[in-house]
């Protein structure tokens, strides 16, 4: 059962912009419900207003500029069929299509998932390591933010109570030198990681090297975090070369994180997988920047 | 843009039939499909989206009915298990599920055939991989779902 509430359905982002100022936090933006309704059910959240956003057809727009946009209310399953999306950044439609479970993905909305800054988000920590930015419209314009600043902590951004979450803008990354391997047996993942590894010249050379390495790892802290110290140590190696360093990178990377103990394990063990995933999402990502798709899996995991 | 927290009517098609309804914003659609409508094929279990109990199809797209809101239905087609079946005529997703015997309690079925619904119009010729990625969230207590996948990629196998 849900608390009643008013729903307001504004048609623009000036509009939504406007009721948000107005109401302050009695209002709540609304799109697929997934997260939002979820809280409601269980009177953890008791927002008097709903707005909702999916009306504004600028939110719902995923369009090919410089860079690729995603819109707020586009949907996980748009972004996972979306031919654009797959051409432009194939790692993100692949990542999108894992997202939970069809019917989450069917109505649950990209926007949703990051405003709502949920630390089991896969959608955050790829788009960490893709150094993807969000925009963000208030009734004093627009402003955009690096996904680290825009992602504070748990179920906490840099969102101000009247701005809203218009979309995603990232650089397109459609080299295949990449992975996102997520591992986990509750609903939501226990650790996710992102590679994504820039070479100088093409994919599909064995021998090209890796000029540009970027490593997120998402859902063992209270938000996802690049890890600097991994990737430095990945500069200049050849990509057939990376199995000489996945020891020395995932052991930088456990040492970059901030686990706690919780349900999904100890903060020893979250450490200890950190460390091997890295690894195993490294050698996937490495063999795929020298042209083959390996035939991995591991139990309880999955590698997009 | 003026909110309401007033019932209003929303127009749409229940398994081919068209009906007016009042509710009201907070309404969610499972409540009004089992309770208004007394369709009691979409099951509440656990109410978080992470069964598959509930699952209806809107516009032919599967969705939990238990955390989507009466509201959003408006001008759309909504299908439970209850329309899946033309009169005496079993679908043949669900002849299929009777003759592996995909059926134990029985509680997971009407999701589960609905899901696979949705798949197959998506996909003409799936693997047994496409549809174990497919029935992902949609939990079965008691098969241990190979009888479930066998019932669905007979279904695939007759229609390609």
């Amino acid at each position: 059962m849900l608390r009643p509430f008013t729903l307001h359905r504004p048609e623009t982002a000036e509009e939504a912009c406007a009721l948000l100022a107005r109401l302050g936090e009695d209002a709540v933006p609304y799109a697929g419900g997934t997260e939002l309704l979820l809280l409601m059910k269980l009177g953890l959240l008791r927002p008097p207003h709903l707005v909702d956003v999916k009306r504004i057809r600028e939110l719902n727009e995923l369009a090919d500029g410089g860079r690729l946009t995603i819109g707020a209310t586009v949907t996980h399953r748009s972004l996972e069929r979306s031919p654009l999306v797959r051409a432009r950044c194939p790692l993100v439609a692949s990542v999108a299509r894992h997202v939970a479970n069809v019917r989450v993905r069917n109505v649950g909305t990209i926007g949703g998932n990051l405003a709502f800054a949920d630390p089991h988000s896969d959608l955050a920590t790829l788009f960490l390591a893709l150094d993807a930015h969000v925009e963000l419209v208030s009734p004093g314009g627009r402003r955009e933010l690096s996904l680290g600043d825009f992602v504070r902590g748990p179920w906490e951004t840099a969102r101000r109570p009247d701005e809203l979450l218009a979309g995603v803008r990232l650089a397109p990354w459609p080299s295949r030198a990449a992975a996102y391997v997520k591992f986990g047996v509750h609903e939501r993942p226990t650790l996710g990681i992102a590679v994504a590894l820039g070479l100088n010249g093409e994919d599909g050379r064995a021998s090209a090297r890796i000029q540009d390495a970027r490593i997120a790892v998402g859902c063992v802290g209270p938000r996802p975090a690049r890890m600097f110290t991994a990737e430095a140590r990945l500069r200049g190696v050849s990509v057939d070369r990376v199995d000489d360093v996945v020891g020395a990178v995932g052991d930088a990377a456990a040492a970059g994180v901030d686990p706690a103990d919780d349900l999904h394990g100890s903060a020893d063990y979250k450490r200890e997988m950190v460390a091997v995933f890295v690894r195993r999402a490294l050698r996937v990502a490495a063999a795929r920047a020298g042209g083959v798709e390996p035939a991995t899996s591991f139990p309880y995991a999955v590698v997009a | 843009m003026d909110g309401a927290r007033s019932p209003a009517t929303i127009h749409l098609v229940v398994n081919g039939r068209a009906c007016d309804l009042e509710v009201a914003p907070h309404a969610l659609l499972l409540d009004v499909l089992r309770d208004v409508l007394d369709l009691k094929g979409a099951k509440r279990s656990c109410d978080t989206q992470v069964c598959g109990a509930c699952t209806i199809l809107i516009d032919g797209m599967a969705v939990s009915a238990c955390t989507y809101l009466a509201v959003e239905a408006d001008g759309r087609a909504v299908l439970t298990v209850e329309g899946l079946a033309e009169g005496e005529r079993l679908h043949p997703l669900q002849r299929a599920f009777l003759d592996a015997g995909a059926v134990q309690c029985g509680f997971c079925t009407s999701g589960m055939l609905l899901t696979a619904r949705a798949m197959l119009a998506e996909t003409t010729a799936p693997s047994r991989e496409d549809v174990l990625h497919y029935l992902r969230g949609s939990l079965c207590r008691c098969t241990g779902y190979r009888k479930i996948v066998e019932a669905i990629m007979a279904v695939a196998e007759t229609a390609r």
